[in-house]
C-alpha cells in the first residue's frame, strides 16, 4: 500500500451529511476492471449535469457549476472536508479508489461508515476524525479564505492551520504504523505463513474432504 | 462452562491466531468470485507477483453484469453488447485461466448467481468458512457454515493468504415458532423479522435463525432467510444442520463421496448450537401471526402486511423516523394511509439470490398457471438463479407456464436485482420484486421497488396491483 507520512494541501469542503458510496461513485462505474481511473467520475451525479458512464470523455460532460469541486478556488484540492457518516452504503472499494485517483490524500470528518473507513487505509488514504466543533470551524475558515491549505503530519498526529495553530487527532496505532511504513496487509499476513501452514496441516487431517475437491 | 453457539464453534475451528488488538486471523475454506469485485484483486496479485495460496478452495462465475436475454447470450462473452460489461466478463475468464481458478463460464452448466451456485455445486458445505466479494454471502449460512461478504482488498487477501483479518461478532438468536399460514413463505418471515428489528437491529451480530418454523422450512427457504440477514444489519446469518441440509448436499458436484462422505456427515451432524449456549440477544416471532409482507418504502425495514395501509409519517413515533418516512413516500410516489393493495405495478422481477431457486420458481408458476399478465403491466422478467435451476425448471415445464402467461423467461444472472445490465426500471416505475434491496435507484434511477415473495409477485403481475395471493380466485 501507499505510505502516508506528511501532506500539505488545499482543502475542499463537501457540506453534506451521510454522503454514501453511491454518491461517491455510482454503480455504473463498477463495471471497470482497474483500481485507477475513477477520478473523473468521483461524485459523478453531483459533479456533472449530464448522465455519466464509464469511459465517457470529459469533453462531452457538462460540469455542475454549483458543486464545490468545480469551483476554481478548490481546483487541485487534496484534503477533503466532510460531514457526519461519510462513506455509508455499499462496501465498494471503488469509493476510496475514486477519491485517491482524483488526488485526495486526506479526509477530515466527524465520523465515517466502518467499511469505508477501513477501505481508506487499505488504499493509503488518511481519514481523520475530528470533533464536530473543530470540523464546523474548518468549514467556516475554508469558506472565508481562498487558498486555505492544511498541513497533516501523521507521525506527530497533528494538523497545522495556515496561521500556525495545530489540531491534534487520534488514530489507532496498528493502522498508523501500516500507513507510515506503507505496509501491505497481505505482506503482514504472509509473515505468518508458517502459522497458516501449521493450521492447514491440522485442518486437513480433521476435514480432509475440504482439500482437493474443487478442480 | 456454558455451551457454545454454532457461530462460536465455527469461529473456533477456523481460528489461526488471536491477536491482542482484538483482531484475528481466520482460515477461509471456500471463496466464490464474480466479475465485479474481483478484477482489481487479481490485478493486485499480478502487481505484487503473488499467487493464490490454494486454488482448490475457489470457484468463479460471472453473474452481476451478464445480459439475461438469450439473443445477447448466445455467443457467450463475445456477444455481450456493452463494451465495459463484455470486458469485465472477459477479464474474469482471463484471470481465472491465468491463476488456475475453476470458473463456470457465462453459458456453461454451473453458471449462475454466486449464492445460488455455491450450495448447488457443493462448494458450500456445512462447517466451512465461506467468503465472497458480495454482501449477500450470508445466504450460505443456511448450511451451518460461517459465511459473509468481503471487500475487494479482502478478496485479494484471501486469494493470497487463504485467511482473513477480522474480529468476532456477538451472537443473536431469532426464534420463529409455530406454523406458517397457507400462502405465507420464508420471504414473508424474513421481511417480518427485518420489520421488527430494523435494518440496524443485527449490527455487530451473527444471527442464528431457529425455532420450529425455521426447522420446518426447506433448505431453499432457509437460504432466503439467511440471504437477508444483511438487510437486518448482520453480516452473518446461520441455521443449524439437520437431515434436510445433508440431503440437499448429497450428490452435488464437489461434495465428498463414499467413506469420506460418511466421515463428513458424522461431523456435520454435530453442527448445532449446544442446548445450554447463551446468546447475547434473543428475538422471538410467532409464525401464525405473519401475513404476506410487502415493502412500501426505500429501506427493507419499511414493510407492512399486504392487507394493511401505507403508514402515515406522523404515526411513526419520532421526528427522525417521520422525516425518513416522508422522504420515502415522496420518492415512492405514495400517500400515507392508502391501502397497500392499491399500489399499481408497472414491472415485475422474479429472480435474485433471495428467490430464484427451483422452489421459488415452482411457487411462482403455481400462481401463473392458466393466468395472464395484466395489460397494464409492461414487463415480467423471470430470471432463474442458475443454469441448473433453469434446466430443472424447463424439465418441469415451468418456462412454458410463464411464457403462456405473457412473462419473459430469461438466462441466469443478477439481472434487475441491481440493474447493472440492461434489465432496469424506468423513472417512477413501480416494480414487484423478489429481490432483497429497495434502496432509491437500486433497480434503475428513479425506480420504485416493492419487495415480496415469488407467489405475491406473480399475483401482482396478473392483477396489475399489489394483491394478497391468498385471495386470487
Ligand atoms: S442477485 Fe442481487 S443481491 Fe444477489 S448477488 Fe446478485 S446483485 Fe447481489
Amino acid at each position: 500500500m501507499k505510505a502516508f507520512v506528511k501532506h500539505q494541501g488545499l482543502v475542499a469542503p463537501i457540506d453534506l451529511a451521510n454522503v454514501d458510496t453511491d454518491m461517491i461513485i455510482p454503480k455504473q462505474f463498477l463495471k471497470a476492471i482497474n483500481r485507477s481511473g475513477f477520478g473523473p467520475y468521483l461524485f459523478d451525479e453531483m459533479r456533472y449535469l449530464d448522465q455519466g458512464w464509464y469511459g465517457k470523455p470529459l469533453s462531452e460532460r457538462t460540469l455542475n457549476p454549483d458543486f464545490a469541486l468545480n469551483r476554481d478556488r478548490y481546483r487541485n484540492a487534496s484534503v477533503l472536508l466532510a460531514r457526519e457518516n461519510f462513506g455509508c452504503g455499499s462496501s465498494r472499494e471503488h469509493a476510496p479508489w475514486a477519491l485517491d485517483d482524483y488526488g485526495f490524500r486526506v479526509i477530515i470528518a466527524p465520523s465515517y461508515a466502518d467499511i469505508f473507513y477501513n477501505n481508506c487505509f487499505k488504499n493509503g488514504l488518511l481519514p481523520i476524525v475530528l470533533d464536530k466543533t473543530a470540523v464546523d470551524q474548518l468549514f467556516v475558515d475554508v469558506e472565508a479564505e481562498e487558498g486555505y491549505a492544511l498541513a497533516v503530519d501523521l507521525e506527530a498526529q497533528v494538523i497545522t492551520r495556515p496561521n500556525g495553530d495545530t489540531i491534534a487527532f487520534e488514530i489507532d496505532g496498528f493502522r498508523k504504523h501500516c500507513l507510515l511504513e506503507g505496509l501491505d496487509e497481505i505482506g503482514l499476513t504472509l509473515k505468518n505463513a508458517e502459522l497458516i501452514r501449521q493450521f492447514e496441516t491440522a485442518h486437513s487431517r480433521t476435514y480432509p474432504w475440504l482439500y482437493g475437491a474443487i478442480k | 462452562m456454558a455451551g457454545q453457539t454454532l457461530y462460536d464453534k465455527l469461529w473456533d475451528s477456523h481460528l489461526v491466531e488471536s491477536r491482542q488488538d482484538g483482531t484475528a486471523l481466520l482460515y477461509i475454506d471456500r471463496h466464490i468470485i464474480h466479475e465485479v469485485t474481483s478484477p482489481q484483486a487479481f490485478e493486485g496479485l499480478r502487481l505484487s507477483g503473488r499467487k493464490p495460496w490454494r486454488t482448490d478452495t475457489t470457484v468463479a462465475t460471472p453473474d452481476h453484469n451478464v445480459p439475461t436475454n438469450a439473443e445477447e447470450r448466445k455467443g457467450g462473452v463475445a456477444t455481450i453488447i456493452d463494451d465495459t460489461s463484455r470486458i469485465q466478463v472477459q477479464t474474469l475468464d482471463d484471470n481465472c485461466d491465468e491463476f488456475g481458478i475453476k470458473e463456470f463460464h457465462v453459458n456453461e452448466m454451473g453458471q449462475g448467481v454466486v449464492h445460488v451456485i455455491g450450495p448447488e455445486l457443493g462448494v458450500t458445505l456445512p462447517g466451512t468458512t465461506v467468503v465472497c466479494g458480495d454482501s449477500h454471502t450470508a445466504t450460505h449460512g443456511a448450511f451451518g457454515c460461517l459465511a459473509h461478504g468481503i471487500g475487494t482488498s479482502e478478496v485479494e487477501h484471501v486469494l493470497a493468504t487463504q485467511c482473513l483479518v477480522t474480529s468476532k461478532m456477538k451472537n443473536m438468536l431469532v426464534r420463529v415458532d409455530g406454523q406458517l399460514g397457507p400462502g405465507v413463505t420464508a420471504k414473508d418471515v424474513i421481511l417480518a423479522i427485518i420489520g421488527k428489528i430494523g435494518t440496524a437491529g443485527g449490527n455487530g451480530y451473527a444471527i442464528e435463525f431457529g425455532g420450529s418454523t425455521i426447522e420446518a422450512l426447506s433448505i431453499e427457504g432457509r437460504m432466503t432467510i439467511c440471504n437477508m440477514a444483511i438487510e437486518a444489519g448482520a453480516r452473518v446469518g446461520l441455521v443449524g444442520v439437520d437431515q434436510k441440509t445433508i440431503d440437499y448436499i448429497r450428490g452435488s458436484r464437489f461434495a465428498p463421496t463414499g467413506a469420506m462422505w460418511d466421515r463428513a456427515e458424522a461431523y456435520w451432524q454435530t453442527l448445532r448450537t449446544d442446548s445450554d449456549a447463551v446468546f447475547d440477544a434473543v428475538v422471538e416471532l410467532d409464525a401464525a401471526a405473519i401475513d404476506p409482507f410487502v415493502s412500501w418504502g426505500t429501506s427493507p425495514e419499511m414493510v407492512a402486511p399486504v392487507n394493511s395501509v401505507v403508514p402515515r409519517p406522523e404515526d411513526s413515533g419520532n421526528p427522525v423516523k417521520q422525516k425518513g418516512y416522508q422522504r420515502a413516500l415522496d420518492y415512492m410516489g405514495l400517500q400515507g394511509g392508502m391501502n397497500i393493495t392499491d399500489i399499481m405495478i408497472d414491472k415485475v422481477f422474479i429472480g435474485s439470490c433471495t428467490n430464484s431457486r427451483i422452489e421459488d420458481l415452482r411457487a411462482a408458476a403455481a400462481v401463473a398457471r392458466g393466468r395472464k399478465k395484466a395489460e397494464s403491466v409492461k414487463q415480467v422478467l423471470v430470471v432463474p438463479g442458475s443454469q441448473m435451476v433453469k434446466a430443472q425448471a424447463e424439465s418441469e415445464g415451468l418456462d412454458r407456464i410463464f411464457i403462456e402467461a405473457g412473462m419473459e423467461w430469461r438466462e441466469p444472472g443478477c439481472s434487475m436485482c441491481l440493474a447493472m445490465n440492461s434489465d432496469v426500471l424506468g423513472r417512477g416505475e413501480h416494480c414487484a420484486s423478489t429481490s432483497n434491496r429497495n434502496f432509491e435507484g437500486r433497480q434503475g434511477a428513479g425506480g420504485r421497488t416493492h419487495l415480496m415473495s415469488p407467489a405475491m409477485a406473480v399475483a401482482a403481475a396478473v392483477t396489475g396491483h399489489i394483491t394478497d395471493v391468498r385471495k386470487l380466485a
